[in-house]
C-alpha cells in the first residue's frame, strides 16, 4: 500500500477530503449533506493518511486523540440543546441568530452548533477505531 | 409543646448528616480533640428528644412533617410517642460518649476525620429510622443504617477479615432490607396508607386482609436479618473486625436494635395472633440460647460480649413475641437496660485492648490497680447484666420473668429459655468483668495504665446511668417504660416498677435460680468453654461457612451461566443474532398466516436492471469468493450498486451516506482481518457453511418479505406532508432529511451520537485489550503503619 505515489498524494489528498467535509457539513441544511457525512468523509480521509504515512502521523497532525474529538462533538451537540433550557423553551428548541456579512445572510442557529456537533462525534469514533486497527502490534 | 418545636425535629435527623460535613476539617484541625466539639452535635439533639418526655409521658404523640415528593403523595415526616422517643434518646445519648470515645480510641489515627463521619452518618441514618413516619421514609433510612455501618465495618479495608465482615454484614442486613422493601410495598398497596401514625390509628387493617402471612413474614425477614436472629446470627460477631467504638454503638445499643424496634412499631398491628405468638418466640428463643453457648466458648473480650448480644436480641425477640403485657414491659426494660450495660462493656473491652494490647480473656488479669476507673465502670455495667440488684437489668429480669411466668400459652418453656439465657450471660458478664481484674497481676503485650478522660467517660456515664434510673425506678417507669410500652400495646398502659420485691414471689425465686445456675457454670468456665468447642469442632458446619459456600455457589452459577451464554465465539453470537432476526420477522408471517401476495412486477429501465444485475454480481462474488478479503469487497460492489438504486430514486443524502459507509466498512472489515490475524480463507466444512447459509436465507426471505407486505399498506403520507411543509418555514432548512436529524428529531439524534461514540470507546478498549494479562486475585494490601495497627482493635 506505501507505494511512492500513494504516500506523495495522500497527505494532499486527505486535506482536500477534509476540506470537502467540512463543506458538506456546512450545506447540509439546504442541501445534501450534513454532520454525519461530513464525519464519514473526515474519517476517511484520516484512514487514508494513517494508511500511506502511518498511524503515528495521523495522531502529530490530529494533536488531541480522535477520541477526545467525539467527547468534544457530544459536548457542543448537548450544550446546543442546554442552551433553549435558558430561554425557558423545552430542551433543544432550536434558536437562530441570522447576520449577515458581505450581503450574504448566514443563519447561526443551535441545529447548525448540533451538526458540528454529531459531525465531531463521527469523525472522532470512526477515526479513533479506523487508526486503532492500522496500528500494529508492537506499539 | 409548640408545634416550631417539634418541627425542630426534622433538623434533628438532618443535624448528624450535616455534622458528617463538618468532621474531616475539625479533626484536621483539632486532631482528637475534634472529639469534644462534635460531640455537641448528639448531646443537642439528646436535649431536644429530653424535652419531649414529659408530654410523650402524659400520653401524647406527635407528627412534624414537610413535603418531599407531593405528586407521589410522599413526605419526609417523623412520628414521636413513646417508643421513637426512647430509641432516639438511646440513639442520641449513647452516641456523645461513643464520639468522645472514638476521639480517645482512634487517637494519632491518620484517618479519624473519615471515621467520625461515618459515625455521624450512621446517627442520622439509625434517627431517621427509628423516628421515620412515612413507611417509604423508613425503608430508605433502614437501607442507610445497612450502608453506613458497612463503611463503618470495613473501616480497616486493608484487611482481608474486615472486608469480608463488611461485605457479609451488608448481604445479610441490606438483602433483609430488600425484603422488608417488599412488605411496606404490600402494606401500603394493603392499607392505602403511607403513614405510620395513621397505620397505628387503625391497627386491624392488615390482619384483617387477608393478606397478613405474606406482610408478616416479609416484616419478619427485614427484622430477623438486621436484629441477627437465628440463623442469621453470623454476621454480627463477624462485625467485631470494626474498631470497637463502632461495636460499641452499632452492635449493642442501636443498629441490631432497629430489627426489635421494628417488631415493637409493627407490635399492634402484627402481633397478637397465633402466628406471631409462635415463630418469634421459637426463633427468640433458640438465638437465646445459641447466642449464650457460643458466647461462653469465646475468650475474646469482644466476641464474647457480642455473642451476648445475638442472644439478648432473641431475648427481646422472644418477649415480643408473647404479645403479654407483662412480658413485653419486661422487654422495654430489658432494652433500656442491654444498651446501657452492653455500650459500656464494649467500651471496657476497647479499654482493656487499648492500654493492655490484648483482648484475650485468657491472657490477662489484676488489671484492676492499673485500670481502676474502667474496672468500677466494668464492675457496675457486669451487675447490671448479671440482673442483680440494685440496677436496672435487676428490674427488667424480674419483670420479664413475671412476663414469661405468667404468659398465656408455652410458660414453661419460655420461662427455662429465659432461666438459662440469663444465666449464662452472668457467666459471661462475671468473665468480662472479674477475669480481666482479679487474679494474679499477668504480663500484658503493653504496660496497662488507665486511658485519658475520653476513653472512660463513657463506661463510666452509661454504667452509673444504668444505677441510677433503677435507683429511681418511680421515674423511670412513668417517663420511658409506660409510654414506649403504651406504642407496644396500642393503648395507654400505665406501668409501676419497683426496685425490691415486696414479698417473695415466683420471679424473684427464678432470679435465685439462675444466680444459682450462673456462679455454678462460672466456677465450671473452662471446662464447659472445651466442651462447647468439642461440639462444635464436631458439627463443624455453620450458618457463616453456610454464607461463604452460599457466595461461592452464586459465583460458580453465574460463571456457569456466562460460559454458556458468552461463550467468547463470534460465530456463535452472529449466529444466534442472526437466527432471533430471522425468527423474528418470519415467525408472526407464519402464525398469523399473513404471508404478503408477490407484487407485480413493475417495468424497468434497461439501466435498472443493469443496476441490479451490478448487485447480483456482487452477491454471487461473495458467496463463490476464495479468499475473505474478496468476499469483503465483493460485498462492496453489491453495496454500491444499491446506492445507485437510491440516487435512481431521488435520495441523494442516502447515496451519499451509502457510498461512505459501504466504503468505510470495506476498509474497517480490511483492517479488522489484518490486525486480527485472521486466516484469508474461510475453513469451516460444508456442514457449517449449510447451517448458516440457511440463517442468512431465513434473515434475508424474512426482511424481503416484511418489506413487501410494508409496501402494499397504503402510505400515510401525513408526516411527509408535515415536513415538506414545515422544514423550510419554520426550521429554516430545504434538506428536509438534514433538517429532520438536527432539528424536529434532534433528541433522537443526540441519543445516536452518544451511541456512537460509546460504541467507538468500547471498540477502542477491545482493540486495546492484552487477554495474557491477568491480575493478581490475592491481597495486594500494604503492610498496616503503627497508627494503622490500631484500628485492628
Amino acid at each position: 500500500m506505501r507505494t511512492l505515489i500513494f504516500r506523495t498524494i495522500a497527505p494532499y489528498l486527505s486535506a482536500l477530503m477534509v476540506l470537502y467535509s467540512i463543506f458538506v457539513l456546512l450545506r447540509g441544511h439546504n442541501e445534501p449533506g450534513g454532520g454525519f457525512i461530513g464525519g464519514l468523509i473526515a474519517a476517511s480521509a484520516l484512514a487514508i493518511f494513517g494508511i500511506a504515512c502511518g498511524v503515528a502521523a495521523v495522531r502529530r497532525a490530529l494533536k488531541v486523540h480522535p477520541m477526545s474529538l467525539a467527547g468534544f462533538g457530544l459536548f457542543i451537540g448537548t450544550l446546543a440543546g442546554v442552551y433553549s433550557l435558558f430561554t425557558k423553551q423545552p430542551f433543544m428548541t432550536s434558536q437562530w441568530w441570522p447576520v449577515t456579512i458581505f450581503d450574504v445572510e448566514i443563519k447561526l442557529s443551535t441545529p447548525l452548533i448540533f451538526d458540528i456537533g454529531v459531525y465531531f462525534v463521527v469523525v472522532g469514533a470512526i477515526a479513533s477505531i479506523a487508526l486503532a486497527l492500522e496500528e500494529r502490534e508492537s506499539d | 409543646m409548640t408545634q416550631a418545636a417539634i418541627d425542630l425535629t426534622l433538623l434533628a435527623v438532618l443535624a448528624p448528616f450535616a455534622a458528617a460535613l463538618i468532621a474531616p476539617f475539625l479533626t484536621k484541625h483539632l486532631k482528637h480533640n475534634a472529639a469534644w466539639p462534635l460531640a455537641i452535635v448528639p448531646a443537642a439533639i439528646f436535649l431536644h428528644f429530653a424535652g419531649f418526655i414529659g408530654p410523650v409521658s402524659e400520653g401524647e404523640s406527635f407528627v412534624a412533617s414537610r413535603a418531599w415528593a407531593p405528586s407521589y403523595g410522599l413526605d419526609y415526616s417523623v412520628y414521636i410517642d413513646g417508643l421513637s422517643m426512647v430509641f432516639g434518646l438511646l440513639i442520641s445519648g449513647i452516641g456523645t460518649f461513643i464520639i468522645l470515645y472514638a476521639g480517645g480510641y482512634l487517637k494519632g489515627h491518620p484517618q479519624q476525620g473519615r471515621f467520625f463521619s461515618f459515625l455521624f452518618l450512621f446517627m442520622g441514618a439509625m434517627l431517621g429510622l427509628v423516628l421515620g413516619n412515612n413507611l417509604l421514609t423508613l425503608f430508605v433510612f433502614w437501607e442507610l443504617t445497612s450502608i453506613t455501618s458497612f463503611l463503618l465495618i470495613g473501616f480497616g479495608h486493608l484487611r482481608a477479615a474486615s472486608r469480608r465482615a463488611a461485605i457479609q454484614a451488608l448481604v445479610v442486613t441490606g438483602g433483609g432490607g430488600l425484603i422488608l422493601l417488599a412488605g411496606v410495598i404490600m402494606i401500603i398497596s394493603v392499607t392505602g396508607q403511607t403513614e405510620m401514625s395513621a397505620l397505628l390509628a387503625s391497627p386491624d387493617v392488615i390482619k384483617d386482609s387477608g393478606y397478613y402471612l405474606p406482610i408478616f413474614l416479609l416484616v419478619l425477614g427485614g427484622a430477623f436479618t438486621k436484629s441477627a436472629q437465628f440463623p442469621f446470627h453470623f454476621w454480627l460477631p463477624n462485625a467485631m473486625e470494626a474498631p470497637t467504638p463502632v461495636s460499641a454503638f452499632l452492635h449493642s445499643a442501636t443498629m441490631v436494635k432497629a430489627g426489635v424496634y421494628l417488631l415493637m412499631r409493627m407490635h399492634p398491628m402484627l402481633g397478637g395472633t397465633e402466628l406471631w405468638m409462635t415463630v418469634l418466640p421459637v426463633f427468640g428463643g433458640i438465638t437465646l440460647l445459641v447466642g449464650t453457648i457460643l458466647a461462653v466458648r469465646q475468650t475474646d473480650l469482644k466476641l464474647m460480649l457480642a455473642y451476648t448480644t445475638v442472644a439478648s436480641l432473641g431475648l427481646l425477640v422472644m418477649l415480643v413475641g408473647t404479645s403479654y403485657e407483662r412480658a413485653l414491659e419486661g422487654a422495654v426494660l430489658y432494652l433500656i437496660a442491654h444498651s446501657l450495660f452492653k455500650g459500656a462493656l464494649f467500651m471496657v473491652a476497647g479499654n482493656i485492648d487499648h492500654e493492655a494490647g490484648t483482648r484475650d480473656v485468657t491472657k490477662l488479669g489484676g488489671l484492676r490497680g492499673a485500670m481502676p476507673i474502667t474496672f468500677a465502670a466494668a464492675a457496675l455495667a457486669a451487675l447490671s447484666m448479671s440482673g442483680l440488684p440494685p440496677f436496672i437489668g435487676f428490674i427488667a429480669k424480674e419483670v420479664l420473668y413475671y412476663g414469661t411466668w405468667g404468659a398465656p400459652s408455652a410458660a414453661m418453656a419460655l420461662t427455662v429459655t429465659a432461666v438459662v439465657g440469663n444465666a449464662l450471660m452472668l457467666v459471661i458478664a462475671a468473665a468480662v468483668a472479674i477475669k480481666p481484674f482479679f487474679g494474679p497481676k499477668v504480663d500484658t503485650p503493653k504496660h496497662a495504665h488507665e486511658g485519658p478522660v475520653l476513653l472512660f467517660a463513657g463506661p463510666v456515664v452509661l454504667s452509673v446511668t444504668g444505677l441510677v434510673l433503677a435507683l429511681f425506678f418511680t421515674a423511670t417507669g412513668t417517663m420511658f417504660v409506660g409510654p414506649m410500652l403504651s406504642s407496644l400495646m396500642g393503648t395507654w398502659t400505665e406501668v409501676k416498677l419497683v426496685l425490691i420485691p415486696p414479698y417473695v414471689n415466683a420471679p424473684l425465686i427464678l432470679s435465685l435460680i439462675t444466680i444459682g445456675l450462673g456462679v455454678l457454670l462460672f466456677l465450671q468456665l473452662d471446662r464447659l468453654r472445651s466442651a462447647i468447642a468439642g461440639v462444635l469442632t464436631a458439627i463443624g458446619w455453620g450458618p457463616d461457612k453456610g454464607f461463604d459456600q452460599a457466595v461461592a455457589g452464586i459465583v460458580s452459577l453465574s460463571a456457569a451461566v456466562t460460559r454458556r451464554l458468552q461463550g467468547g465465539k463470534m460465530q456463535t453470537y452472529m449466529a444466534l443474532t442472526f437466527l432471533a432476526t430471522g425468527a423474528a420477522v418470519l415467525v408472526p408471517g407464519y402464525l398469523g398466516g399473513g404471508w404478503p401476495t408477490m407484487p407485480k412486477m413493475p417495468v424497468y429501465t434497461f439501466y435498472e436492471w443493469g443496476i441490479l444485475l451490478v448487485a447480483v454480481l456482487g452477491l454471487i462474488a461473495v458467496l463463490i469468493a476464495k479468499t475473505r478479503l474478496t468476499a469483503i469487497v465483493s460485498l462492496g460492489i453489491q453495496g454500491f450498486a444499491v446506492a445507485m438504486i437510491f440516487m435512481l430514486f431521488g435520495a441523494p443524502d442516502l447515496v451519499f451516506t451509502q457510498l461512505m459507509v459501504e466504503t468505510l466498512s470495506v476498509v474497517i472489515l480490511a483492517l479488522v482481518m489484518t490486525r486480527l490475524n485472521l486466516s484469508p480463507r474461510d475453513h469451516r466444512k460444508g456442514g457449517a457453511a449449510l447451517v448458516t447459509g440457511a440463517i442468512a436465507a431465513s434473515v434475508g426471505v424474512g426482511i424481503a418479505l416484511t418489506l413487501i407486505a410494508i409496501s402494499q399498506q397504503p402510505f400515510d403520507r401525513s408526516l411527509s406532508d408535515f415536513f415538506t411543509e414545515y422544514s423550510n418555514s419554520i426550521a429554516y432548512g430545504r434538506n428536509i432529511v438534514n433538517v429532520i436529524l438536527v432539528d424536529f428529531r434532534g433528541i433522537d439524534t443526540l441519543g445516536e451520537i452518544a451511541v456512537v461514540a460509546l460504541a467507538g470507546l468500547c471498540v477502542l478498549a477491545l482493540i486495546r485489550v492484552h487477554t495474557t494479562k491477568t491480575l493478581p486475585e490475592e491481597d495486594q494490601a500494604p503492610a498496616p503503619s503503627g497508627s494503622a495497627k490500631r484500628e485492628a482493635a
